[in-house]
């Protein structure tokens, strides 16, 4: 018998164990109140289930109200960055066996939330496009590959890996208080082309990020380092570039 | 007016890092602080020796004593937490080992404290007792 499955019908008929989570949830709509409040869900989930599971199994089966972001619910898109049990998590990545019983969710802080978990992510963007983030090399277009030593690529790899979540900069209590830091996320992908030797803009890189808003905002608290779902070095990654303007070796 | 309420929850679960940067600002403002009270005792001389042993004199309270004891150890762990930062942004390295690098420096403090305690202390129970 061909069964017919509705978006966020459970694909388990019989799960092995269901176990009962429960979620507070950072709610806020300004259309109904001006102050963000907290609501108290029961979900039954698997203990294998992620934190995204259990937030669509609210927003499917008790209130469809619920606004969050999420794509590919599988820790690649970084859409999902928010705040669970207090530190800066993807919700696809943290399983519910993890938090058991119950588990804080909020938004993300230091950006504007706009509807419950959906926070306004344009000041991160403005950072993250005021560092160049692009190859340029004004040497001509050469007819095959640049080439690069394995040491050189090894170089960078670490800072290759972000995928714009936002989890470091919106764990940073510089960023929460000055919306104008770049934040580690923006010197994370600066990172990335400053030490790539195909590139040849480190020095203007280098110029913004030398500036007020630049990395010297950074007090090495190492939560971006932590909340990183890529596990990128975050810190040593900013640690780096204020080396390098220091010490002008670019 | 209605105060207005906060738009965020509970403190962020930092760690290490967040928690020695909180104690830094801490300590760094509570050192400034009894900075201008120091300004103004030692000012105080201007106007001859006997005013200023008796303003100076409060530091014979045991409970300034106590609180010199406090100032003491903002002072110690501003200078110690002060050369941790300097080591992490130096040494690329360090950022690996940063954790570490706290608990060493968080020892280096108790080892600091404790002749501290020893001497104030004991001055703050002879004036009790």
């Amino acid at each position: 018998m061909a069964v017919t499955r509705e978006p966020g019908d459970r694909t388990d008929a019989a799960p092995d164990e269901t176990v009962q989570l429960l979620m507070r949830i950072r709610r806020y709509n300004p259309e109904l109140r001006a102050d963000p409040w907290w609501d108290e869900f029961t979900v039954d989930v698997e203990p294998t289930d992620r934190i995204l599971d259990a937030l669509h199994e609210v927003k499917w089966h008790h209130d469809g109200t619920l606004a969050l972001r999420r794509s590919c619910a599988h820790g690649i898109c970084g859409s999902d960055a928010m705040l669970i049990n207090g530190v800066n998590r993807l919700a696809c990545k943290v399983l519910v066996k993890d938090v058991m019983p119950k588990v804080t969710v909020e938004p993300i802080r230091g950006l504007t939330p706009l509807k419950d978990l959906i926070v306004d992510m344009e000041p991160f963007f403005a950072g993250y496009r005021s560092v160049l983030p692009f190859l340029i090399n004004d040497e001509g277009e050469p007819d095959r590959e640049r080439k690069q030593s394995p040491e050189e690529r090894e170089r960078y790899d670490d800072t290759t890996k972000c995928i714009l979540c936002a989890a470091c900069t919106t764990s940073c209590p510089i960023f929460w208080g000055d919306e104008e830091y770049v934040g580690p996320a923006a010197i994370v992908n600066a990172h990335r082309f400053i030490f790539d030797s195909r590139d040849r803009a480190d020095r203007e890189r280098l110029k913004v990020l030398s500036e007020k808003t630049g990395v010297f905002r950074c007090r090495t608290t190492f939560n971006c380092t932590e909340a990183c779902p890529r596990g990128i070095k975050v810190t040593r990654a900013i640690q780096d570039v204020k080396r390098a303007i220091l010490f002008d070796r670019y | 007016m209605a105060r207005k309420k906060s738009v965020y929850g509970p403190i962020y679960r930092g760690r290490e890092g967040q928690w020695s940067w909180i104690l830094h600002r801490a300590t760094g403002v509570g050192v400034i602080l009894f900075l201008f009270a120091h300004v103004v005792d030692t000012a105080v001389v201007g106007w001859g020796p006997d005013a200023y042993n008796r303003v100076v004199a409060v530091y014979h309270n045991p409970f300034i004593q106590f609180l010199e004891l406090v100032l003491v150890g903002m002072v110690i762990y501003h200078a110690f937490n002060g050369v941790r930062i300097m080591i992490i942004d130096f040494w690329p390295k360090a950022s690996e080992y940063h954790v570490p690098i706290f608990y060493a420096t968080a020892a280096l403090f108790v080892a600091a404290m404790v002749p501290v305690t020893w001497i104030i202390g004991r001055n703050i129970l002879e004036a009790l007792f």
